[in-house]
């Protein structure tokens, strides 16, 4: 764990300044090998120094370097930042160059994690720092604020309260069973108590997987057979020339790929080969990869030319693409229409001759990832994998609750699931104390001998 | 004189204790202050209900004697939570205190091994911090090389109603004065604890025309395994219900004052789960009534057992109290409800064996560890005397899991959570209760019982050949089919049932919630006796439940498996939260899975830990 690890510690291209930072035994002498102003392996901890990142001879950027000697430190390691000034080739440079210096790049996460191995921060602390560092939009960054300022955990906790009081009135049930007059949970009081937190968990998550579109950026697959407008599209939302557009069917066969920022939420947007029966050998491998594609897909946008009747190629892409959340562009809307479709949802009309045109597709993609309802809700949601995929356990535990409540079980099994929906929900937010049902019984009902 | 093991404290610990070293053929001397009290009932007169209920099936399994000498002694027998599932059902009897007490004497007195004296101790005999006899208050040594301390309430027992104390145990006897101090000065921490119990009433003096009858089950039903009943079923004696009124409720409110516990004159804390009836009155102000059982004590005596109105008023108070009670009107009290106050020893400073951390070779059961109820006290006086007779034998100790007993679930949380107050068992502190039924006390721990010495070879082989049994009606429920032949159909919708569309095996067809084991019957014969049956109708309806708990068991039992080194130093793991690294220190777990239970220690703290020690491994 003591080898050095470099990264690019902000999100690129975003910020103005960007920080390669390392970490690890020889982070000092590997950057100074790239500075010539000072002896780095000589200053001071915890001082910055002025002067050039050289690649031999050529500078490569005007740069601070902040030099942190171990312990006092966030990985407790020799920690090295380079403020880099030059925009995204300049950083890229100086980490080519530390990496030719004897640096690893680092894994996602891993200064962090290095943290966190040394005892520097906890879990919970650790989680939220690594999504204030990794959030590449300022909606993301919210979303890592709120989870230090422990919204989350008053969420989770409303959660488990409900839980908490439905679990002490079956227990008391179970372990004083000849307490007449207290309330017996029926099965009905059940059905609608379960169905309730369902529902709120379902939106929780809902909200939840889209907070980490936010933060991670939506996989944007846009799919079309050749020549429908795939590039022209993906080109009005990058507004730059990205993919090589021309009139030419089969021109696209490599994926492109491009991020845009629509309101704050991030789509790291994919275009792929057009999809049609090919003999061409590279252009076949460039079909099969946009089915791929496809299957990786957070979104995927189908563009259908409104001024053609549907082809067989075309249902093709509709079938394979029908259980991904996807939006159909009935692309060229300015010709006249001559394609027909039956109940599909999402569809929308664009036409790439202006900016205009491709407004609907973006209101629809707003509409899909439920922007303007995360906006509105400051934010208190599960933000990272660890959580959501915990509070999809907790939803499963639910659903099974429910099954069992059918199969008419009886109601002591039925709370099985339920308490493991409780420990679902307590482990997002580190709790284990498993004696709280316990209290809670004896604090709200009156048994004893 | 001279024993191998002596048992200081003749109540359900002590027996328990007492027996499983004589059992296993180590000369035992069982010191009591009374002989006339041994294995008595100085609370309600019942043994078993949830959770105790299945500790009581659990001592049977093992080789002890509680079930056994229970089913000896029943009034009444009923088998709880029947509407819910086999996980909850538990057993309990209305069992009389004369008989229970008497009977367990006769077994005590019938061995080889075991001798029974009575006087007090006052002191351990010590050598180089480990046990070895113990001194009476007549300053009488005897030595031994274990001592099981199973003293119950009377450490500096202290009997209060109302202002006055009165230095004493249940029945007025002298209390042990000096022990708990002489463990304090061994570096024992000491709990003041209080319980309490209702009063008892004259048969003769309440009208039961008054109350509404709660009769036992009409079943043959027994704690043992052994399965003989003694009670005649047709003939059990009923208990009665009734219940507190305004009027009630407004003559404690007036005397709350006088009471020892509103007073201020009670130090020790009491149990949660058995409030007074003024603690009710109080908290549940919201509440009109409390319901109270009228609980038959004995054939031979008169008393009636008052449940859920433990008192600690003066007993004029009391009378007012009680002849506020319809059907009371004019009951006679025979004993006054009294609160009594003890010492015990904090629980964190035992290892999961129930020998005692500062003291080799010193055990501890039952109250005296913070516990209440006799279930609790006679599973861990069990455990206690096994343990201190296989470390005579220089033998591993049987440290049973959470996952396999209560007992296990039980002994860890005294280990490793402690009590703040009187620690009764309860299902809902058992996280794999599925495992842990009524049914099957026997498959889980019987080999322990054999393995040990206490089960003998006849009745191992017995349980061996049920084994067998379980396993052939499996097979053979899976090996049945059954085609949808229109007389199956016919008789499946019968019993609200779906009809077939294709052939099913009978265990297939088992799981079907309405479906029971006893409608297969319908096209095979099954030659099983119930119990046989009702392993197999349970493990096959509830295999998916069954397996889940497996799974979440298997998980717990891998952290189980990670040791923590004796000496690790807590103090030189950087970045544990303090608490965290202050409640490691004390208790000083064992395994990283006990480490994960102990209250204020955090997953965050349970990685670091788990790092250090990868580290540390390393190193």
């Amino acid at each position: 764990m003591n080898d050095t690890i470099v990264a690019v510690s902000t999100a690129l291209g975003v910020g103005a300044i960007s920080i390669v930072r390392l970490s690890g035994e020889d982070a000092i002498s590997i950057v100074n090998k790239m500075f010539k102003e000072k002896d780095l392996t000589k200053v001071k901890s915890h001082t910055i120094s002025y002067g050039h990142i050289y690649d031999n001879d050529e500078i490569i950027d005007e740069v601070l370097v902040s030099v942190m000697k171990s312990p006092k430190t966030f990985t407790t390691q020799d920690v090295v930042e380079i403020n880099c000034h030059g925009g995204i080739i300049a950083t890229n440079k100086t980490l080519e160059l530390c990496l030719k210096n004897g640096a690893r790049l680092a894994e996602p996460g891993e200064f962090t994690k290095r943290a966190f191995l040394n005892g520097r921060i906890d879990l919970v602390e650790s989680e939220a720092v690594m999504d204030i560092i990794e959030s590449k939009s300022e909606e993301a960054h919210q979303l890592g604020i709120s989870g230090l300022k422990g919204n989350i955990s008053a969420l989770i906790e409303n959660f488990r309260t409900n839980l908490k009081n439905l679990l002490s009135s079956i227990e008391v049930n179970i372990d004083y069973p000849e307490y007449y007059d207290i309330e017996v949970v029926t099965i009905e009081k059940l059905k609608q108590e379960l169905a309730k937190m369902q529902q709120d968990l379902k939106e929780l998550i809902d909200l939840s997987v889209s907070s980490s579109h936010i933060k991670n950026g939506i996989k944007t697959v846009i799919v079309g057979k050749p020549n429908v407008g795939k590039s022209s599209i993906l080109n009005r939302l990058l507004e730059e020339e990205k993919a090589i557009v021309t009139d030419i069917a089969g021109t696209t066969r490599d994926i492109v790929e491009g991020e845009i920022y629509l309101d704050g939420l991030l789509l790291n947007m994919i275009d792929t080969a057009g999809i049609r029966n090919t003999n061409d050998l590279v252009e076949k491998l460039g079909v099969t990869k946009s089915f791929q594609m496809i299957n990786e897909a957070d979104l995927v946008i189908v563009v259908l030319n409104s001024s053609e009747p549907l082809t067989k190629e075309d249902e093709e892409i509709l079938e394979k693409t029908k259980s991904k959340p996807r939006i159909i562009v009935l692309n060229k809307s300015d010709l006249p229409k001559k394609l027909v479709l039956k109940n599909l949802d999402n569809v929308i009309e664009t036409t790439t001759l202006n900016t205009k045109g491709i407004e609907p597709l973006k209101a629809k993609i707003k509409e899909l990832f439920n922007l303007e309802k995360i906006k509105s809700k400051d934010y208190t949601y599960l933000s990272n994998t660890r959580q959501i995929t915990l509070a999809k356990k907790a939803y499963q535990n639910l659903l099974d609750a429910q099954k069992s409540l059918l199969e008419n079980n009886p109601i002591d099994m039925i709370e099985i699931d339920l308490k493991e929906c409780f420990d679902n929900l307590g482990e997002i937010i580190g709790i284990t104390y498993s004696d709280e049902v316990i209290d809670n019984l004896f604090a709200n009902f009156c048994v004893g001998k | 004189m001279n024993y191998e093991i002596i048992v200081v404290g003749g109540g359900h610990a002590g027996c328990e204790a007492a027996l499983a070293c004589a059992r296993k053929n180590h000369h035992t001397l069982l010191i009591t202050a009374n002989k006339k009290n041994i294995a008595d009932m100085p609370c309600n007169p019942s043994i078993g209900g949830p959770a105790k209920g299945i500790v009581v099936r659990e001592i049977d399994a093992l080789g002890g004697e509680m079930g056994r000498n229970a089913d000896k002694s029943a009034l009444q027998v009923k088998m709880l939570n029947t509407k819910k599932g086999p996980a909850v059902r538990a057993l309990r009897i209305q069992a009389d205190k004369i008989t229970y007490p008497k009977e367990m004497l006769k077994t005590l007195e019938q061995e080889e091994y075991l001798d029974i004296k009575e006087g007090m101790v006052e002191n351990l005999l010590l050598k180089d911090k480990t046990v070895t006899g113990v001194e009476l208050a007549d300053k009488t040594k005897i030595s031994s090389s274990a001592v099981i301390l199973t003293t119950g309430t009377y450490l500096r027992a202290m009997i209060l109603t109302g202002a006055n104390k009165t230095p004493g145990g249940p029945h007025g006897e002298e209390d042990s004065k000096f022990l708990s101090n002489h463990l304090k000065d061994l570096g024992f921490k000491i709990l003041r604890l209080k319980t309490g119990t209702p009063p008892r009433l004259k048969k003769s003096s309440i009208d039961f025309s008054k109350t509404s009858l709660e009769p036992g089950d009409k079943a043959h039903l027994s704690f043992s395994f052994d399965n003989k009943i003694y009670y005649d079923i047709a003939n059990q004696v009923p208990c009665h219900l009734i219940y507190t009124n305004q009027k009630t409720h407004q003559i404690i409110k007036d005397h709350l004052k006088e009471s020892s516990m509103y007073g201020g004159y009670v130090e020790g804390i009491g149990p949660r789960y058995c409030p007074s009836i003024e603690d009710k009155v109080v908290r549940f102000s919201d509440k009109e009534r409390h319901q109270l059982f009228l609980e038959p004590e004995s054939l031979y005596y008169d008393d009636i057992y008052l449940q859920g109105f433990s008192t600690s008023m003066p007993h004029y108070v009391q009378e007012e109290m009680v002849h506020s009670l319809e059907g009371l009107e004019h009951a006679e009290i025979l004993k006054y409800a009294y609160a009594i106050e003890y010492d015990a020893i904090d629980s964190t400073q035992l290892e999961r064996t129930l020998e005692t951390k500062l003291i080799k070779n010193l055990y501890t059961a039952g109250q005296i560890n913070g516990t209440s109820g006799y279930e609790e006290a006679a599973g861990q006086g069990l455990i206690a005397g096994i343990n201190a007779s296989l470390k005579l034998e220089g033998k591993e100790p049987l440290i049973l899991k959470r996952n396999e007993s209560y007992i296990g679930v039980l002994i860890d949380d005294l280990v490793t959570k402690g009590v703040k107050d009187p620690y009764r068992l309860l299902t809902s502190r058992a996280e794999y209760r599925l495992l842990l039924r009524n049914d099957n006390a026997n498959f889980r721990l019987t080999d322990y019982g054999y393995q040990v010495g206490l089960i003998s070879p006849e009745k191992y082989q017995l349980f061996q050949t049920k084994k067998e049994q379980v396993k052939k009606l499996f097979n053979l429920l899976k090996e049945t089919r059954i085609t949808p032949k229109k007389e199956v159909n016919d008789y499946l919708i019968k019993i609200n049932s779906q009809s077939l569309k294709d052939g099913i095996s009978l265990y297939e067809l088992l799981k079907r919630p309405e479906i029971t084991i006893n409608n297969l019957e319908e096209f095979i014969s099954l030659p099983f006796t119930e119990d046989i049956k009702e392993q197999v109708e349970i493990n096959t309806k509830y295999e998916g439940y069954i397996k889940k708990a497996m799974k979440e068991a298997s998980k717990m039992l891998e952290l189980e498996e990670k040791q923590i080194p004796k000496n690790i130093s807590y103090e030189n793991i950087p970045n544990l939260a303090s608490e965290a690294r202050q409640k490691l220190m004390e208790i000083r777990p064992t395994t990283i899975g006990q480490a994960s239970r102990i209250s204020g220690v955090n997953p965050a703290d349970i990685s670091i830990l788990m790092v250090y020690l990868r580290r540390y491994k390393n190193d």
